[in-house]
């Protein structure tokens, strides 16, 4: 079987095309879908891109959380479909309580693009299953309300229960607890990330690399992961 | 018509960026007397009465969409005639 992979478009998304071309490297078939819509058209795994979404007005991510659409995506959680939410997205899935914990704006208060080290904190997600944990990777991060924060004892949880997914490495972009550059939920399927692996796909258009320049293609596996667990899934 | 004003600040223990921006910006301007400069939003709802179940109504809203509570809390919700 071939995954469909559906990538959902907000009002302000910009990276749902490259997220739509990230899929389609990876050897799944991209489904472009509408916010305004209540149709998943039976995908197998959602992409929730990034942007800024309803202009980021009230906070960034909170208009999107309630569009129409993501009652259907609610829905695809909570029965298991995988679900990366990326930048913009990530924060429309802690707006939704898909994840817990929220994004502020930078600590240093400015938008900010760099190639980011991160480390590969959990590898047992459906986005994360071609990673191996420890295992360092490098992605472009561009992005104004990064700095990832949570109560106390939200923290304890999520690392006591191995929910961070990615840290970054080197370098603190955004001011966020711990380094943490990306969550899962307990199950798994749902995962959100602050950088950027659809930019990352491809030789000649990622990051640069101690081989090439541009040559940086590690967002790939984030996408194989999914359409390994869909096909897993289905045999 | 009645206008109900909800105010929404960020949470007193976490970094605000931009009050801590605009704080620099008076220390830098010699300004001085203001150890702290904080930031929030301010929300200007007109209804068409402000009883108590609009009332009712307004304070979920300021608690599920208006504030996100993991970030922010509501300082004040009143009603302005």
């Amino acid at each position: 079987m071939t995954a469909r992979i559906g990538v959902i478009t907000f009002p302000g998304s910009l990276d749902d095309g490259d997220a739509q071309r990230a899929i389609r490297l990876a050897g799944a078939e991209p489904v472009a879908l509408w916010h305004g819509s209540h149709d998943l058209e039976g995908v197998d795994a959602l992409v929730l891109p990034g942007g800024f979404s309803y202009g980021d007005y009230l906070r960034a991510g909170a208009i999107a959380a309630l569009a129409p659409i993501m009652a259907e995506v609610k829905d695809a959680a909570a029965a298991g479909m995988p679900i990366l939410g990326i930048c913009n997205g990530f924060q429309m899935l802690v707006e939704a309580h898909l994840l817990p914990g929220g994004l502020i704006r930078n600590a240093h208060q400015q938008f900010i693009r760099r190639d980011q080290r991160l480390r590969v904190e959990n590898a047992s997600t459906a986005w994360t299953s071609q990673f191996e944990v420890g295992q360092e990777i490098t992605i472009p991060l561009k992005n104004a309300d990064g700095g990832y924060i949570c109560s106390a004892e939200t923290l304890a949880r999520i690392e006591g229960e191995g929910l961070v997914a990615f840290r970054y490495v080197g370098v603190n972009p955004n001011g966020s607890l711990d380094d943490i550059a990306g969550l899962t939920n307990p199950r798994g399927n749902v995962v959100g990330l602050m950088p950027h692996p659809e930019h990352a796909v491809e030789p000649g258009f990622g990051p640069d690399t101690a081989a090439a320049m541009r040559s940086g293609v590690d967002g790939l596996a984030f996408f194989t992961s999914a359409v390994a667990a869909v096909v897993g899934a289905a045999a | 018509m009645p206008t109900i004003v909800v105010d929404v600040m960020p949470k007193a223990e976490l970094l605000d960026p931009q009050g801590k921006a605009v704080a620099g910006a008076l220390a830098r301007l010699g300004v001085d007397g203001f150890s702290g400069v904080r930031i929030g939003k301010r929300f200007e709802l007109t209804v068409e009465r402000a009883d108590d179940a609009t009332l009712e109504t307004v304070k979920k809203l300021a608690d599920e969409i208006l504030s996100n509570a993991v970030i922010e809390d509501v300082v004040g919700i009143e009603v302005v005639e």
